[in-house]
């Protein structure tokens, strides 16, 4: 609540508040409180099949199913997913599916958006992105001060759109680059094998002895910033904190259990930034966008996702951080249910925003349930639809983040943390099945 | 007492009959070659007014890098510095000028700038489609090319009619994010006219809007083409406001656009004239005379009035010939002065009695680091169709589509041209950036495999006078000064490391020097 929301309500008394629930600008909610301190997102890149993974459909025939009509029980009675996620099988009791999202968009660009921000293209604005509102909320305005910045993407940018919206380039995310699964995760600018400390210290003098321009403006705002600046790297450089990238330290067994490939030593590696206090990492996971040969791709990456996602979830409670971690799994939409078999496709999933799945994780979040449904061939929701605002929302309020507060904008305008679902549509509404 | 101390430098590197360049400071010389010119006379009275002391010229070395990343977005070959910097015709700064403006890489950076006041890209939330892009980019690069004179450059944007793919100005009307008619006339009102609606009064906002009313979009049967045009069904005439307060009068089937376009495009309107002409002088000296640029309202004043109706006689006297107010500015003392201020930074900068220091644009930057090293960047997209790759050897400032992902332009601040807004593009420094450029991988490689670099080092053969003025002649454009000469050299004597890694680490210093990172 604001301090003019204070006074207002101070001011208006016991009647005031009595009319409250009529007037929505006093129908704000008051700040969440916090259950979780960070998010892992984990972002299916090019959009997953949902009728492979979380939201099978034995019965809808060959044409739906191809080759995967065996789904398979999890630890949790009742619920099945999909037959090449048998680890993730057994850790169905620490996340709840949604088998209900719906945005209807099925052009890449814009459906990242929508996932990503919460909000519908039009308007005038660019939204910024959930990363970008965590950084904002729980980053450096917030007191948030390590040197590792609050918002972390491993290893390539999404693209598509600018994460950072209008909030401007503060806001935007520190890309990794480099791979988890080299023998040194090289993070650009942070970690630099070829150079001893010493070498470090010795060029670092060199640079200060010939920088001459800084030199000849010793109080020119731009020299003062790339000092500080430059400063804060070699913390970064030669102190503990480029020590967090470092993998090898980690059990090799425990390694080999994510997965020796770029995916799971990347959810390896978001554990031990959100172990860190990094309040936002997303693993962008690409590949997804199986047009043709679809069933191929699939025998090879869901294994591959399998593995890394399900030690992930069982590593995070044991390191104690499920519960204040969530982990966020979707892509900006599902494929067609419908195989497309002939050439050029050759049995491959197109583009499906009308209804997809996604997994919510830690956090505050409870596990072992289902919310929404699909309908028979998983192509339409049949029951309680999620739209990416309601999902989105929940997040935030579990981050402590109130899904209605305005945002600062330039223009001045009215602009919500969140849309409201029910721009996209009837029945939608924040997941309080699981909090 | 500083100048003082550079004077004794000077003098020791004199007596020592070195081949240094006998100035101030690297950057700054003692007396001007060129004559004042209208711009200057204009600067200088507001500073005299204030009591404040323009800066002194740069120096030579300074002025042909500033001019070629200003100009044309890139470094200059070391191999074209020494015959400037000898030249001792006088006028031998205008002529780099004139050569500088015919060069295809003007035409590659000045498109580069209109289309992120264009918003070209791609993707999201423009939706351009690549095959748009890449016809807009053709149209602009055309445009700048042949120096169209603006009047007709902005009248074909405003009012053009065809197909997205074939007609390229009408995308101007697609790279809006609402078709709206109010969104329309935002961005226009934003592009020509350096002006934000939501500063003005509601009458005049919905009036400039009704001109706007009749832009139409049409499928068609080719995949993502669409027909802008002026709706044919609706022909009635109608009056609406213009922002000037005066009355429009749109007759029965014309399109109302052209009515706006006979409005705005006059050498009587201020205000076609007076965004432009700001905006090229924000572009060269890094801010407006109303700044920002993009935000011209009552409220927010010229700090030069008569310098900014000056440029606005000149570019109506010119015929709208851009390249005469390029000219113009370029060759007046004001753009030619050290980015060493005599006075308060901030002040003087506000003003213009210095050069504003400021980041090279990330495309510049990339472009600088790959030419360094010898490697593009491979720029690709598999989305959205049909993809995208472009050659490894295509320059990034000629870039059309701005929604190419890079970590780098992203980190280096490329704006994502949502808005066409100047503040999307970022120069800031940040912690990233830093990081990257002090310890990156990336930057390691090119340096400790440039061919460019290597050529240095076998053309000195163990000679170090001649490697360090090589790196600085490459990496600077400039002659080291006897200072920084005997200190790279110490830096040998010191190394543990072998002679080839102080031969990378001495690049690496200049390369993160702020000399290298920043136009000044």
């Amino acid at each position: 609540m604001t301090r003019r929301e204070m006074q207002k309500r101070m001011l208006l008394g016991a009647a005031g508040l009595a009319a409250a629930h009529h007037m929505p600008a006093f129908a704000q909610p008051a700040t969440p409180v916090a259950t979780a301190k960070a998010v892992i997102q984990i972002w299916m890149w090019g959009g997953p099949p949902h009728i492979d993974t979380f939201d099978p459909k034995p019965d809808a025939g060959y044409d739906y199913c191809g080759p995967f009509n065996r789904p398979i029980d999890t630890n949790v009675p009742g619920m099945q997913i999909g037959q090449l996620l048998p680890q993730l099988a057994q850790q169905a009791d620490k996340y709840s599916i949604i088998r209900s999202m719906t945005h209807g968009n099925n052009g890449h660009e814009t459906a990242s958006y929508i996932v990503q921000t919460g909000h519908k293209p039009g308007g005038r604005l660019v939204f910024p992105s959930l990363g970008a509102i965590v950084s904002k909320f729980k980053g450096y305005d917030t007191g948030y001060s390590s040197l590792i910045p609050p918002y972390v993407v491993l290893t390539q940018s999404q693209g598509r759109f600018d994460p950072a919206g209008f909030f401007g380039p503060r806001y935007k995310p520190f890309v990794t680059g480099g791979d988890p699964n080299a023998s040194r995760f090289a993070v650009e600018g942070v970690v630099s094998g070829n150079i001893s400390d010493e070498r470090q210290k010795s060029r670092r003098e060199l640079l200060h002895s010939l920088d001459s321009l800084k030199q000849a403006l010793p109080e020119h705002p731009v020299s003062m910033k790339l000092g500080s600046l430059e400063d804060k790297a070699y913390e970064m450089i030669l102190g503990d904190a480029g020590k967090l990238f470092d993998l090898s330290t980690e059990d090799n067994e425990l390694r080999q259990r994510y997965g020796r490939n770029r995916f799971g030593q990347s959810c390896l590696m978001a554990r031990r930034l959100v172990g860190a206090g990094v309040p936002f990492v997303t693993i962008n996971y690409g590949g997804w966008d199986t047009h043709k040969q679809h069933f191929q791709s699939m025998r090879t990456k869901l294994p591959q996702m399998d593995a890394a996602m399900a030690t992930l979830l069982q590593d995070l409670k044991d390191h104690g951080l499920l519960d204040s971690t969530i982990v966020w799994w979707s892509g900006e939409f599902g494929r067609t249910p419908k195989v497309a078999w002939p050439a050029p496709w050759n049995g491959g999933r197109h583009h499906f925003g009308q209804c997809f799945s996604a997994l919510l994780a830690g956090g505050g979040f409870k596990g072992g349930k289902v919310i929404g449904a699909s309908d028979a061939t998983g192509e339409k929701v049949a029951e309680r639809p999620v739209y990416p605002p309601d999902l989105l929302g929940s997040i935030c309020e579990r981050m402590g983040i109130n899904p209605d507060e305005s945002l600062p904008n330039r223009r001045g305008m009215e602009l919500k943390v969140m849309a409201s679902g029910e721009e996209f549509g009837e029945g939608g509404g924040r997941l309080t099945e699981i909090v | 007492m500083k100048r003082f101390l550079f004077a004794v430098a000077v003098l020791t590197a004199v007596c020592s009959c070195h081949a240094v360049a006998a100035a101030l400071s690297p950057f700054e010389s003692e007396t001007w070659s060129i004559p004042a010119n209208g711009v200057d006379t204009r600067i200088l009275a507001v500073l005299k007014q204030k009591g404040i002391d323009p800066a002194y010229p740069c120096s030579d070395e300074v002025f042909i890098r500033r001019l070629y990343l200003d100009v044309i977005g890139t470094l200059p070959e070391p191999s074209g510095v020494p015959g400037f910097l000898q030249d001792d015709r006088p006028g031998k700064r205008a002529r780099l000028i004139d050569d500088l403006l015919e060069r295809k890489e003007y035409a590659d950076y000045w498109t580069l700038k209109w289309c992120d006041l264009l918003r070209v890209k791609a993707e999201f939330p423009i939706n351009l489609w690549p095959n748009a892009v890449q016809a807009y980019h053709r149209w602009i690069w055309n445009s700048v090319k042949k120096n169209r004179p603006y009047d007709e450059f902005a009248r074909e944007l405003l009012t053009s009619s065809g197909s997205n793919f074939r007609v390229p100005p009408v995308n101007f009307y697609r790279a809006v994010q609402s078709p709206e008619p109010p969104a329309l006339a935002e961005a226009v009102a934003l592009t020509l006219m350096g002006s934000r609606v939501g500063s003005w009064p509601a009458d005049r906002r919905d009036g400039m809007a009704a001109f706007f009313s009749r832009v139409a979009f049409k499928g068609t049967d080719e995949w993502k083409e669409q027909i802008v045009q002026c709706d044919p069904a609706k022909r009635d005439p109608f009056k609406a406001l213009l922002p000037d307060g005066t009355t429009g009068r749109v007759e029965a089937g014309v399109d109302p656009r052209v009515t706006f376009a006979n409005w705005l495009i006059t050498p009587e309107n201020p205000w076609f004239t007076r965004s432009i002409v700001n905006r090229l002088w924000a572009w060269l000296l890094g801010r407006g005379i109303i700044h920002e640029p993009d935000d011209i309202r009552p409220g927010n004043q010229p700090v030069n009035p008569e310098l900014l109706s000056y440029l606005q006689q000149e570019l109506v006297g010119a015929r709208y010939d851009l390249k005469h107010v390029f000219r113009l500015i370029l060759n007046s003392r004001t753009y030619q002065q050290s980015s060493i201020a005599r006075g308060r930074q901030e002040e003087a900068e506000a003003l213009f009695a210095c050069y504003s220091i400021r980041r090279l644009d990330a495309e510049v930057l990339v472009d600088a680091l790959d030419w360094l090293g010898g490697r593009g960047q491979n720029y690709e997209s598999r989305i959205p169709e049909p993809f995208t790759w472009i050659p490894e050897e295509q320059r990034t400032i000629e870039l059309a589509d701005g929604s190419i992902t890079s970590t780098f332009l992203m980190m280096f601040g490329r704006p994502p041209r949502d808005t066409g807004l100047e503040s999307e593009r970022s120069t800031d420094a940040t912690d990233a950036q830093r990081l990257f450029m002090l310890n990156s991988t990336d930057v390691y490689n090119r340096i400790s495999r440039s061919l460019r670099l290597r050529r240095i080092t076998m053309a000195a053969g163990g000679d170090r006078v001649k490697l360090v003025r090589g790196l600085y002649m490459t990496l600077l454009s400039r002659e080291p000064t006897m200072a920084e000469q005997t200190k790279a050299e110490s830096y040998w004597q010191n190394s543990k490391s072998g002679s080839n890694e102080a031969a990378t680490d001495l690049a690496w210093a200049l390369i993160n020097s702020m000399e290298f990172m920043y136009r000044h």
